[in-house]
């Protein structure tokens, strides 16, 4: 099983304007800038972007932002010290944001790879990003009902991928791509370098192949440490 | 005489037993690291996604897929482990962390903690992972200056600000001292050397008793 695309371009290719888009990143460590670079250029609008800091610390979402293709940001932290576009988006009146906890985002993406609806959590509890949720009291304490998320499509970036989609990440870049791996209905993986089958020790395996429908070579960002 | 921000990040540090795994937050809480007594081992977490993260890097071991929650340039210590986002929160709200120490707004005399938003409508609201943080630490600790540049002291007796959790906090460290919110008042703990108690009692709006 090959699942290596020729180009960023042709992996984003069928994302159409409308869809509800994952970026995997906190900050510029783990930000698929191939693969958001492509989608600017494919022309897609009115997308729904749910990542963690949205219009910062990475160059290729920013542009994103900037060109106006975003409708709706799903995000915990939007603040950007390097940059206002997202800032002046809002003010304008021009960009729906809905604020999530950081740990209720995370939880509610691996919720939608997982296949798990929805679950309870203390997080949020008695705030403003808890009104209009359902709440229960579960052993005494008051838990707000956080809904799974879903995309049409996630990219993501990791260090290393076999052909079959198994991928290794690198230090903190990690971070949102093992669970947006699988909580879209595409997975695009974008990778440093790309590795023989078997040349990835199995026990080191992060994000199997299964979750993982696209592969697509980008920048390398560093040396493999450990047992790739 | 007060405190300076590196007096506040070493008191707190005092409080902290060896063996802790510990959150720290942006601003003084950073420099808690720097402060911890000889002979004291924390592990640091960071929510991107590492335990055991070290100093902020040289410039010369500046490695771009290492960050911490500031998103500012870390090492490694020996012993550290990296992780995905939802597992470095299921360690904060499985309540694996045993203490986090953050900036605030304001503290309520009931312990409610509001550090996310204030009431101004033009600043863009971001929570990251406070909220997170303030339910699932095991002891919430809050670091800051005592009084806004205003004047105004930020331990009240309710949060005017919208909340990052209800009654959470623990302790707070300020330039004035150690306070211990209490529900109906704020005990004073431990006072900065020759600050005045009745000045602190004035300017406290009632908490401090």
């Amino acid at each position: 099983m090959d699942k290596v695309m020729a180009s960023a371009a042709a992996a984003v290719a069928d994302v159409g304007s409308g869809s509800t888009v994952m970026v995997s990143g906190f900050g510029p460590p783990g930000q698929p800038e191939a693969l958001v670079t492509a989608l600017l250029e494919s022309g897609a609008t009115d997308l729904t972007i749910i990542n963690n800091n949205a219009g910062a610390g990475g160059v290729a979402i920013s542009a994103l932002f900037a060109a106006k293709r975003v409708r709706k940001v799903v995000c915990s932290f939007p603040k950007a010290i390097e940059s206002t576009i997202f800032d002046d988006l809002y003010r304008a009146g021009e960009l729906e944001l809905e604020l999530v906890p950081q740990g209720t985002l995370a939880e509610r993406i691996r919720a939608g790879s997982a296949g798990i609806p929805a679950f309870y959590t203390p997080t949020g509890y008695g705030t403003q990003l808890a009104e209009g949720k359902e709440t229960m009291v579960i052993d005494g304490r008051p838990c707000v009902l956080e809904r799974a998320l879903r995309a049409d499509v996630a990219l993501i970036r990791a260090h290393r991928a076999d052909p079959s989609g198994n991928l290794v990440y690198r230090k903190t870049a990690r971070n949102f791509g093992p669970i947006m791996a699988g909580a879209a209905t595409t997975t695009v993986a974008e990778v440093g370098g790309i590795v023989a089958l078997g040349a990835l020790d199995p026990e080191h395996v992060v994000t199997p192949g299964a979750l993982v429908h696209r592969i697509v070579v980008g920048a390398d960002t560093g040396p493999t440490t450990g047992a790739v | 005489m007060t405190w300076n921000r590196k007096q506040i990040a070493a008191r707190v540090a005092q409080d902290i037993p060896d063996g802790a795994y510990v959150n720290l937050g942006i601003g003084i809480p950073t420099m808690v690291a720097d402060h911890v007594p000889a002979g004291r081992e924390l592990v640091l977490h960071t929510e991107n996604g590492m335990l055991g993260m070290g100093r902020a890097a040289a410039a010369d071991e500046v490695d771009v897929d290492l960050i911490n929650a500031g998103k500012v340039y870390v090492v490694e210590e020996p012993g550290a482990s990296y992780f995905h986002h939802a597992d470095s929160f299921a360690l904060i709200r499985g309540g694996h962390l045993s203490y986090c120490v953050m900036g605030a707004y304001q503290v309520g005399q009931n312990g409610d903690l509001a550090n996310w938003r204030t009431d101004d409508d033009d600043v863009i609201p971001g929570v990251g992972g406070a909220m997170d943080l303030a339910v699932g630490a095991r002891h919430v600790f809050v670091a800051m200056d005592l009084f806004s540049r205003s004047g105004v002291c930020k331990i009240v007796p309710t949060c005017t600000y919208p909340l990052t959790a209800p009654g959470c906090v623990e302790r707070v460290y300020t330039d004035w001292g150690v306070f211990r919110p209490l529900g109906d008042h704020v005990e004073i703990v431990e006072l900065a050397d020759g600050v005045d108690a009745a000045e602190l009692r004035a300017r406290g709006g009632g908490v401090f008793g």
